[in-house]
């Protein structure tokens, strides 16, 4: 008894000293700032965890530190989607977010508040670089404060062009052809899901509804405005409300993979690759950086085709302009003049490919001087091809502020058949006033 | 207390001495006043500073840099949060299925552990291992064993032919697994507990009882249940308590998901921090703060009670 009850004393104490080094692990590293280590200026980059931003972001890290011994890049991650948001949020708000870092352009790069957070990059020699089109995705009135990093992208259907030569499919125009290829996919039988839908990674779910965009703006090209100034919504809107729809339909016509609820994005790249599942609404850089890991390079079957809507004559790809690169009004000094410095190798062509080097390229660089090589991906290929004969159309959150946070969760519930098209949509409808409320935008 | 000083050789002039007695009389307590400022700083800076500040943020649309006083209107918005019945539902069932199970599997633990069996301080180190592990460690690996077609659980239960559910993907169940999961991590706290309150009662009883001839589930039943009611009441408040702003456990394991279908109100707030609606979540806080209290100090009052009338 008395041996055992000091064996468990032991184990107690043992504990208790374990525990400041189990806690000291959580911060160590994650909130410091740069320490110079006597040799020239450290800067920290942040961006987000997926292989298609972290291996571009070291590869032009790593091309920055040849290039300039006396400066030291170092790359930092963080989550990616709301959760990102919130460590992004909360890392500027306590002015402790790295040197450096990777975000959203468009409406999310307006909720961080860039006037008071960012450093304005407008005066500077490599702001003139940076493409007209996408710098009113990263400016607030006249001053610039991020330059691209990445290239622009589609939102719409990573396919395996195997599955789709062997029933001698192609590619659908419009919503009824892609349900009957879905069909016959489904009918040939072999175990092929014909829609991949990945809710072990709730962002995904939210690509029927977001990349239908250019389909909405189609058929009502004010909608974006209109919604802007709460005269639209998604629940009453008939173009608006087909995403949510398509979303219902293709779970309630049983086309989509059975272990939905739970695969991540890996495993629904990687069934893609593999052929065991045949179309997967997806974002066109997100599939072509997580393809390379998903599927071991094996990615020349894999193609992409924009999300269809009801009309072929309009058939074209909602597009996403590239993440910004920023730097906090935290950063100054030499570390300022360092992360300067290192903002324009981003928007530089040598910075291009750097980037070029690490990730297949996914649509156009926004930089002056840069071209695309000539032996991109198939994938590539055709997500280009829409930017190049100009069917495309920018995503609804390049044109107006006003996006629900809970979007992610109200697609899981309508692609789990947990509520119907017309109640997500009119969840969705009340998340969009809310956030519209919280941002004290006029008219709400 | 006067004429023991007097004996004593270095004595202090009477009148000071006089006032220390008469403040030690009223007082009643040896020490100054002061001793209490460290820990009253501690107290106010990080708890009740933040707390009366928090009351204020909630009346306002908040970013952290300014704020714009709206009054009511974030708890009026708070209310019309969709996710926030199935929340409060969801928070409450949570609380009572995990502190009824863990009062049940802690009591039966507990009894069995107090007894005379073999390996006694082993199985006492398992029963409470868990309770050492961090829930969020706990809550990925249980996402990893229930992960529907690659988890162990299920693989295990296809070995006996029976066809496992989606733990934390159907919406009927998530909620509960992550339950279960929370007594199998909360369950060694709670038997601890029972053993202490089953240890404290005096042998005397149960000798009698089994003298006059009791049967082993009479004397549990008389005896063992009814006098460790002080440690079931402990385990009730705290696992309630634990229970109705259980968050980490949660947030691991399914963020509140499927869609909503497994949000607690401590996730429901969580979701409006991390959407950048500050003053929301604040607003959420100070309602999950007056329901939490509202909901335990009658249930400790009574609780208590009942103790005192046993």
């Amino acid at each position: 008894m008395h041996s055992s009850r000091t064996r468990k004393t032991t184990t107690a104490v043992a504990a208790l000293a374990a525990l400041p080094l189990a806690l000291s692990a959580c911060s160590a590293g994650s909130l410091g700032s740069s320490d110079g280590d006597g040799s020239g200026t450290t800067i920290t980059f942040l961006v987000d965890t997926a292989d298609a931003s972290v291996k571009p972001a070291q590869a032009l890290a790593d091309a920055f530190n040849a290039a300039n011994p006396d400066i030291t890049v170092e790359v930092e991650t963080r989550p990616a989607g709301t959760e990102g948001d919130n460590l992004v949020k909360t890392r500027l708000s306590t002015g402790s977010m790295s040197d450096v870092f990777s975000y959203n352009s468009g409406s999310l790069f307006q909720q961080i508040d860039p006037a008071r957070n960012l450093v304005p990059l407008t005066g500077e020699d490599f702001a003139a670089d940076v493409s007209d089109a996408f710098k009113p995705n990263a400016s607030v009135g006249s001053e610039l404060y991020g330059v691209p990093i990445g290239t622009a992208f589609g939102g719409g259907v990573v396919y395996n062009k195997d599955v789709y030569a062997q029933l001698g499919l192609s590619v659908p125009t419009t919503w009824a052809d892609f349900i009957a290829n879905s069909q016959r996919i489904k009918d040939a039988g072999g175990g092929v899901a014909p829609v991949v839908q990945t809710y072990g990674e709730t962002w995904t779910s939210q690509l029927l509804v977001l990349g239908d965009f250019h389909n909405v703006a189609a058929a009502e090209p004010d909608f974006a405005e209109r919604y802007t100034a709460n005269q639209a919504e998604y629940a009453t809107d008939p173009a608006a409300i087909k995403g949510f729809e398509h979303l219902q339909q293709v779970r309630d016509l049983g086309l989509v993979n059975e272990d939905f609820a739970s695969a991540t994005l890996a495993d629904g790249l990687r069934m893609v690759a593999e052929g065991t599942g045949a179309q997967y609404p997806m974002l066109s850089s997100v599939a072509a950086g997580g393809l390379e890991t998903a599927a071991g390079g094996e990615t020349a079957d894999v193609g992409f085709f924009a999300l269809p809507g009801d009309d072929a004559a309009t058939n074209g790809l909602t597009a996403w302009y590239p993440n910004g690169a920023y730097i906090p009004t935290s950063t100054t000094g030499e570390e300022l003049e360092a992360a300067k410095a290192f903002a324009a190798f981003i928007a530089s062509p040598e910075g291009c490919e750097a980037q070029t080097s690490a990730s297949p390229p996914t649509g156009p660089y926004l930089v002056a001087g840069c071209d695309l090589p000539t032996d991109v991906p198939a994938l590539t290929q055709d997500v280009n091809a829409y930017f190049e004969s100009d069917a495309q159309s920018p995503a609804l959150e390049f044109l107006s502020a006003v996006k629900g946070p809970s979007l992610e969760q109200i697609t899981v519930q309508v692609g789990s058949g947990i509520s119907t098209a017309a109640e997500g949509a009119a969840l969705y409808d009340q998340d969009v006033e809310k956030q519209a409320q919280q941002l004290g935008l006029e008219g709400w | 207390m006067a004429s023991t000083t007097t004996g004593l050789p270095p004595v202090p002039s009477p009148p000071p001495q006089a006032s220390r007695t008469q403040r030690r009389s009223r007082k009643g307590t040896p020490y100054p006043g002061w001793f209490y400022v460290p820990a009253a700083v501690v107290y106010l800076s990080i708890f009740i500073v933040p707390t009366v500040v928090s009351f204020y943020f909630s009346l306002t649309r908040w970013n952290f840099s300014s704020s714009e006083f709206i009054g009511l209107e974030n708890f009026f918005q708070f209310f019309r949060e969709p996710a926030l019945v199935k929340g409060f539902t969801n928070t409450i069932v949570y609380a009572v299925v995990t502190s009824g199970l863990k009062v049940v599997l802690g009591m039966g633990l507990g009894v069995l552990l107090a007894s005379q069996i073999t390996g006694r301080a082993y199985l006492r180190s398992v029963v409470f291992f868990p309770v050492l592990v961090s829930t969020v460690g706990v809550g990925i690996t249980f996402t990893a064993l229930m992960n529907p077609s690659r988890g162990l659980i299920n693989q295990v239960l296809e070995l006996v032919g029976v066809a496992g559910p989606g733990w934390l993907t159907d919406p009927q169940l998530a909620l509960l697994s992550v339950a279960l999961v929370d007594v199998w991590k909360g369950v060694g706290l709670a038997t601890v507990i029972y053993i202490a309150g089953i240890v404290s009662i005096p042998p005397e009883y149960t000798e009698a009882a089994a003298v006059d001839g009791a049967s082993p589930w009479q004397q549990f039943r008389s005896i063992t249940l009814p006098l460790s009611w002080p440690a079931t009441s402990t385990v009730v408040t705290l696992s309630l308590i634990g229970g109705l702003r259980s968050f980490d456990l949660i947030w691991a394991m399914t963020r509140g998901g499927p869609g909503f279908t497994s949000d607690v109100v401590a996730s429901v707030i969580y979701k409006q921090y991390q959407a950048g609606f500050y003053g929301l979540s604040t607003a959420g806080n100070v309602i999950l703060f007056v329901v939490v209290t509202a909901i335990v100090i009658p249930l400790t009052r009574w609780l208590a009670k009942k103790e005192v009338a046993m």
